[in-house]
């Protein structure tokens, strides 16, 4: 199943924040969005999931998902939104509740999700009894119990110290290791972006438009070699110099808010 | 291997130490410090009366007190006036509370129920609700059912208001996640938005319960024969302050008794906190 998003533009008001932007996220791809802040990255990720009604243009699928998934596009939230009343297993088994499944059935897709994100035995506990990084991985863990055929990641690491970033990344390349998941990674980290990303999305300023659409020529494997290093960050900085000036200027605009 | 810095610099100078200056603003209250003070207070008001410098008349000693408490408790009058009061309370708050829950809801979630509703609230809500008795007892007669719904009239209105500011707190990002999951509306009502404003709701309790208290005292006052209320009054008219201040002692353990469920409902229902 792809995703597309064919020409997408959004205001908020009289602030134009995205200004016709298409692209398409093949079947198992990851495709990193980044730009400076206030660029409109997040306000796309919401019109793509669907939680947000563009002004004009519109997001679109095409091919059918797998057949076992029961929430094709999946959100993963920057502030993880875990519900503070339920234990990490009702968190888990939340988006669950309303499908046909049996109770049997529930349970095993929370079991699976739990051990694929190593919190089988934190299953009991509220998520305020948990790290910020174990909180993500409640959000994540809820995620792949629905069996998305594509993640929409909304910065999912921003609100993490650098040590849990670094550990929850290693999660994530190994998650989206398989391609059987494609991912949507919205994020300001280069370094994310280069580490995870098949294709970035590098947006301008607000407006958003496309700047550049850059391939990262590796796969995610050889990513950790040691040799790969200098190539990305090579290729992080050529990104930075796309998006440096207007970084600067997005950081001396006055809030319209 | 990594090389080790040194820890210490330089020692050859006499050292300072920081002067601590983060004490104070974490006042902790401690176990019994409350109820000693309070056994202090009551002491020495029984000395003062035992001793003569207080007139009874005026304010008679705790002993005495307690001691209308006790004819009353056995003489039966003090269950005819408490169940008389509590039947009051516990109905008209009940309705208040589930009309108020009802019509706080839909103003939270119905666009139409807010426009509407939160005119009528806040054109009705500051009204002393004692003050429309009469107009209650005209159209209701003058049985239980004035003062009943007077109490519920004093309850809706509180409770509709912390019922849907309960609502408009629930975080937003909750019901987004929600929705992104495709649960339906009523699964968003009744297991994020539901648990999500239910410490509104239970604060909310401790206000209605208070203005019920009050409520039904005052009703009681304006006209009933039974009742805490009509037997205070009573009691004042008859300058029988022990026994008025008998009543007022139940009341406050009446208050207190409330105030403690509540706090039982609130750790059993939002230990998640």
């Amino acid at each position: 199943m792809d995703l597309i998003a064919n020409r997408i533009s959004h205001c908020f008001g009289d602030l134009a924040v995205l200004d016709d932007v298409s692209f398409t996220v093949g079947a198992g791809e990851v495709v990193a969005i980044v730009g400076p802040s206030g660029c409109g990255k997040s306000t796309l990720l919401s019109i793509l999931g669907g939680l947000l009604q563009p002004s004009s243009g519109a997001p679109e699928l095409r091919g059918q998902p797998p057949a076992d998934s029961l929430n094709p596009l999946t959100f993963v939230f920057q502030d993880f939104a875990l519900l503070p009343w339920a234990t990490v297993e009702e968190n888990v088994e939340f988006p669950l509740l309303h499908t046909q499944l049996s109770a049997a059935q529930r349970r095993a897709l929370v079991e699976d999700a739990l051990r694929r994100t190593g919190l089988t035995d934190f299953r009991k506990t509220y998520p305020k009894q948990l790290s910020g990084g174990m909180r993500q991985r409640v959000g994540i863990s809820r995620a792949l119990a629905v069996r998305p055929a594509i993640l929409l990641m909304d910065e999912p690491l921003s609100a993490l110290d650098s040590q849990t970033r670094e550990l929850l990344m290693e999660d994530f390349v190994r998650l989206l290791a398989d391609g059987g998941m494609g991912a949507v990674y919205v994020t300001h980290n280069l370094e994310e972006a280069a580490r995870l990303a098949d294709r970035i999305v590098v947006l301008s300023r607000r407006p958003g438009r496309i700047r550049e659409v850059v391939a990262v020529p590796m796969t995610r494997a050889a990513r950790g070699e040691a040799a790969a290093r200098e190539k990305l960050l090579a290729l992080q900085n050529q990104i930075w110099s796309l998006i440096r000036n207007e970084a600067i200027d997005a950081e001396r605009e006055v809030q319209h808010a | 291997m990594l090389d080790r810095a040194p820890a210490e610099i330089a020692k050859d100078t006499a050292t300072r130490r920081v002067r601590f200056r983060g004490a104070g603003f974490v006042p902790a209250s401690s176990r019994f410090g409350g109820w000693i003070a309070l056994a202090l207070v009551i002491a020495i008001w029984q000395a003062a009366g035992s001793t003569g410098l207080v007139n009874p008349l005026f304010l008679p000693a705790p002993s005495a007190i307690a001691r209308a408490i006790y004819r009353l408790a056995m003489s039966g009058a003090l269950w005819q006036h408490l169940s008389a009061s509590l039947l009051r309370i516990g109905v008209g708050w009940l309705l208040g509370t589930v009309a108020g829950v009802a019509v706080g809801f839909a103003i939270g979630l119905s666009r139409l129920a807010r426009s509407v509703g939160i005119t009528f609230i806040s054109a009705l809500f500051p009204i002393p609700k004692i003050a429309l008795l009469p107009l209650l007892i005209l159209w209701l007669g003058i049985g239980e059912e004035p003062k009943i719904a007077t109490i519920a009239l004093g309850v809706f209105f509180s409770t509709a208001i912390s019922v849907y500011s309960g609502v408009d707190a629930v975080p937003r990002n909750l019901i987004r996640m929600a929705q992104s999951f495709n649960v339906p509306f009523a699964t968003i009502v009744r297991r994020v938005i539901w648990p999500g404003a239910l410490p509104a709701i239970l604060a909310g309790f401790r206000i209605t319960a208070s203005v019920a208290l009050l409520l039904v005292v005052s009703a009681e006052m304006i006209g009933a024969q039974y009742g805490i209320g009509a037997f205070v009054l009573q009691a004042g008219n008859l300058m029988q302050t022990d026994q008025l201040l008998a009543g007022v002692v139940i009341l406050s353990v009446f208050g207190l008794a409330v105030g403690k469920v509540i706090g039982w409902l609130e750790a059993r229902l939002l230990h998640w906190r």
